[in-house]
């Protein structure tokens, strides 16, 4: 415990004895009264008045420890965590491919880290080109007529792109549009995105190919339908072999189409959403041009549009203000431009420059067309080949040719083995499960995405692994539904978790954990 | 430059193995028309092409770390951040993981983030807090989803102090345009001079909610603890905007009362990168939980009896609830929230008062020599704790250009956004402008006076 104000708690939030385990204590656990981690300098100016003291706060109860505390208590705790760094993680639908280092170099550039984003822009010309470059950059790759940077995440993005949906039909007076059609097999983002905006959402089924059921799209589509909200290829890894009828449709009764850009990985190089007549994407350059997930993030989600809905995109967009001259050597001069009929500012400041835009910027630049164009076939080539290696021993309910992704099921006649108990016993064999259970259509699904960034025994390894996993399930069920067993942590009580709810290790003084 | 690891004669067997002829055989779902644009995009660059023209690009900046003096702060701060945050950072275990869905071989990145929780509860001094939101502004958007879900959008009428930061205004704007809610309180023509309790003429029986900031915009610390009492008489909920440097030092929101403290984490460690990524940290009482958004990390144990975290209450979020959930967000800011913890455990009870108490001291040195000279004047007398609103002889445009002249970066030009506030900027000063830096700026302004 940190400080006696809390020593009320202090029973009830005990730490348990670590003897026979492997836990790390928290960093409040390992706060010794008195420890410094760092000095800061002595003041330089005359002393002011202090405050008046009614407004100061009594106690600052944060934890106590030296510099060499805090590193290994991080890096012990770093060794808990499975990584892209570590292993082949094949978590479908997540893109866990390989976070090029330089990227790692590049975005921590002093003129990049110490910039503030409301410096005058002739202050910051660098960083506006940059950003205008990498719209231009991500137009040019789907096809699109206009980009914002801002959105700070893909469901961030999608949320971004439903309001200019709904302003663009309000806009032409078409006030009756409350219905969002969505397939039954996209990402929850996308019903939580409209439901948001307090509009409808219309599930529309799969068809036995993985294609949008045609019949129950056309039945669906009215005057009454905001647009469609597809991912494509889809979370079963499939390309709809019927887009160009899907997207005919939805703009046949007045509707946009909405591109959930989570799997472009699969279509770089390959085709432009914006030529197949998407309306709007959102683009997820965390997944797609190899910005790291941080654990969970930050993301980075612009989003690209049609001409008819460049007007609406949030503010502010980088532009050209005036134009430069190459034979007096003089650059263009960026700057802040509004769109005329903008939806508003989706977050403060610029959008996720450091995290998101110069590592994008970077590996987009160092992948040039050619490049772009081997992400997305060895992505394909590598899922078709995992899909053709297990292809005998787990059924694949969808099995065609996939893109970056497939879908299989982890479950055998005759075995109370389930896809959850083939995830978990995967660790044991130091791999990363795959999805499991998504999309929800595929009954203990296992949802499994290798990336390009991984080599052919890589591949083989996990195949024979798989293979293995499924032999053990029928000889030999009960170590499957133990597993994980040779890691350092063991299935989680998550029942307990959610019924004792405890959410922080230092309680303020009256905190009933009980109440 | 690409990093894929298949040489030709794999690719070949894998082909084979697929049934397939060549790479291009794998797309024939694709519609032909629009099969393998050529993309017009410069060719690729090596890795010393990269760093050579990023390393350019970057200098195209001017920085404030040995180009620029700031004064400039509106929101986002130049702090001084210990190496050990980046190193940690650093760490391939943390930065490429994901969102940690198997708790098993997350551990790591659960706990860091349960601490995340635990450091930003003790900051405000609220019972719970989120895994972070993306900024400050879109956690001060997600209180108005709670609190109108709260009170079951039976109360649609939000109160916002034209004191908030003008950005997060924007942003709550934004996301409520479709909620059939009434944001009222910050109308162009708001009295930004008086005191809080001026607000409570819109709080009614149709209020969820009042957003109020701590310090405001123009670094005012207010004592809300009497107007708070008096929302919460008329039922609504108060939302607090703080800025978690200044919790270092004055009294926490939850002592005041408040239901909901949000706020931006970048003074916590994190660079500025030019607007972000930063991380929005968003606390509440625990009787709310149910209605947050975001991830959640909670304690547990595992089949060897080990204590040991899981995300939590997920039946609440958007890829189990779908379109009921609360909010969409399925991404947070974990690595940037790992920044902050550690930033946290390092500064501690010491180091972080250390650098509140630098910045008010440094803050007031300038505010008072600011004021004394001819023309300039502080526009408020109210307790500051870094930041403060410098009334100028003429348009702050001119006098920043003046500034940047001389190498420094002047303070915020209040009447980009507050119409009433021509000629008045807001300028930040913290543990990084030393007082030499604070004396050129005084000199240099004086020249201005007399130019």
């Amino acid at each position: 415990m940190v400080n006696s104000s809390a020593s009320s708690t202090e029973q009830k939030n005990a730490v348990p004895p670590l003897s026979a385990t492997i836990v790390e204590p928290t960093i409040f656990d390992l706060s010794s009264r008195g420890r410094v981690g760092v000095r800061m300098p002595e003041s330089d100016v005359p002393a002011a008045e202090p405050p008046p003291q009614h407004l100061l706060r009594p106690e600052l109860p944060l934890p106590e420890l030296a510099e060499v505390d805090v590193v290994r208590h991080y890096m012990r705790l770093s060794k808990f965590n499975y990584s892209v760094d570590g292993g082949f993680y094949p978590l479908g639908s997540c893109t866990m491919k390989y976070n090029p280092k330089i990227n790692e170099d590049v975005c921590r550039l002093p003129g990049f880290l110490f910039t503030h984003p409301l410096q005058p822009i002739e202050t910051v010309q660098g960083n506006l080109a940059l950003m205008y470059q990498l719209q231009e950059w991500l137009k040019e790759i789907a096809g699109f007529a206009a980009v914002t940077l801002q959105p700070a995440a893909g469901a961030h993005g999608e949320f971004t792109g439903v309001l200019m949906m709904r302003a663009y039909h309000k806009s032409r007076g078409d006030d009756k549009r409350v219905k969002m059609l969505i397939p039954d097999a996209a990402h929850g983002t996308n019903p939580a995105s409209v439901g948001m905006m307090g509009m409808t959402v219309v599930t529309i089924p799969s068809d036995e190919r993985g294609n949008v059921d045609l019949k129950a799209l056309e039945a669906a589509c009215d005057d009454t339908v905001v647009g469609m909200m597809l991912t494509n290829p889809n979370t079963l890894g499939l390309f709809d072999e019927n887009i160009e009828k899907v997207i005919a449709l939805v703009h046949g009764c007045g509707g946009l189409m909405y591109g959930d850009g989570a799997n472009l990985n699969a279509l770089l190089g390959i085709v432009r959403p914006g030529d197949l007549g998407f309306d709007v994407m959102h683009f997820n350059l965390h997944k797609t041009f190899a910005v790291p997930h941080g654990g969970g993030g930050p993301g980075v989600g612009p989003v690209g549009v049609a001409a008819r809905l460049a007007d609406f995109l949030p503010e502010p967009l980088v532009g050209i203000l005036e134009e430069g001259d190459d034979d007096k050597d003089m650059p263009p001069l960026y700057g802040y431009v509004k769109p005329a009929k903008s939806i508003g500012r989706m977050k403060a400041f610029h959008g996720h420059f450091g995290g998101g835009f110069v590592r994008s910027f970077t590996y987009i630049a160092m992948h040039g067309p050619d490049g772009l164009k081997d992400i997305a076939q060895y992505a394909v080539l590598n899922a078709n080949y995992l899909q053709a290696r297990l292809r005998d021993t787990y059924h694949i309910p969808f099995d065609r040719i996939c893109m970056h992704e497939f879908v299989a099921e982890g479950q055998f006649e005759g075995s109370d083995v389930r896809a959850l108990d083939i995830s978990k016993r995967l660790m044991d064999y130091n791999f990363h499960p795959p999805t499991n259970y998504f999309p929800l259509i595929v009954h203990e699904a296992l949802m499994i995405e290798p990336t390009e960034t991984e080599n052919k025994d890589t591949l083989d390894a996990f195949a024979e692994t798989m293979i293995k996993i499924a032999e053990e399930a029928k000889s030999n069920s009960a170590i499957v539904k133990s597993a994980p067993n040779n890691t350092q942590f063991g299935r989680m009580d998550e029942v307990k978790a959610a019924r004792e709810l405890v959410l922080c290790c230092w309680l303020p003084e009256g905190y009933d954990l009980d109440g | 430059m690409t990093y894929i690891p298949i040489s030709p004669h794999e690719r070949d067997e894998m082909l084979a193995t697929v049934g397939v002829k060549s790479l291009d055989d794998l797309f024939t779902a694709i519609p032909a028309k629009h099969r393998f644009p050529k993309l017009n995009l410069p060719p690729a660059w090596t890795e010393m092409d990269a760093l050579e023209e990023l390393t350019n690009i970057a200098n195209a900046n001017e920085n404030v770390h040995g180009d620029l003096i700031s004064f400039l702060g509106a929101g986002m701060y130049h702090h001084y951040i210990p190496s050990v945050v980046d190193h940690m950072l650093r760490r391939g275990e943390f930065y490429t993981a994901y969102t940690p869905y198997q708790p098993e071989i997350s551990q790591g990145t659960l706990q860091a983030v349960f601490e995340y929780q635990s450091l930003m509860a003790a900051l405000t001094g609220m019972e719970v807090s989120n895994a972070s939101h993306y900024d400050g502004a879109t956690a001060t958007a997600e209180a108005v989803n709670l609190a109108f879900a709260q009170y079951r959008g039976k109360r649609r009428k939000v109160v916002i102090s034209p004191t908030v930061h003008p950005q997060y205004r924007a942003v709550i704007r934004t996301y409520t345009q479709g909620m059939d809610i009434q944001l009222v309180g910050d109308a162009a023509d708001a009295e930004l001079d008086s005191d809080p309790s001026d607000l409570l003429a819109h709080v009614d029986d149709n209020t969820c909610l009042v957003i109020v900031q701590y310090p405001d915009f123009f670094g005012r610390v207010y004592d809300y603890t009497k107007f708070i009492d008096d929302v919460h008489a008329k039922g609504a909920l108060v939302c607090v905007v703080a800025n978690p440097t200044a919790l270092a030092m004055f009294k926490t929101p939850a002592s005041m009362g408040a239901d909901i403290v949000v706020g931006d984490g970048q003074p916590l460690g994190i660079p500025m990168w030019f607007g972000g990524p930063s991380v929005g940290f968003f606390t509440t009482r625990k009787q709310y939980v149910h209605k947050m958004a975001g991830r959640l990390v909670g304690e547990t144990v595992d089949s060897k009896g080990q204590r040991s975290y899981v995300l939590t209450l997920t039946a609440r979020e958007q890829h189990i609830k779908r379109e009921r959930a609360t909010s969409n967000i399925c991404t947070n800011q974990g690595l940037i929230a790992l920044g902050t913890a550690v930033y946290l455990s390092l500064l501690g009870k010491s180091g972080l008062r250390q650098v509140a108490e630098l910045c008010y001291q440094k803050a007031h040195y300038a505010a008072k020599a600011l004021s004394k000279i001819n023309g300039y004047s502080l526009a408020h007398n109210e307790p500051f704790f870094h930041e403060f609103t410098l009334v100028c002889p003429k348009p702050v445009a001119e006098i920043n250009a003046h500034l940047l002249e001389h190498g420094i970066l002047g303070g915020y030009d209040l009447g980009q956004d507050y119409p009433s506030l021509a000629n008045h900027m807001l300028v930040a000063v913290t543990e990084m402008n030393s007082k030499e830096e604070i004396d050129t700026l005084v000199e240099v302004l004086s020249e201005v006076d007399h130019g």
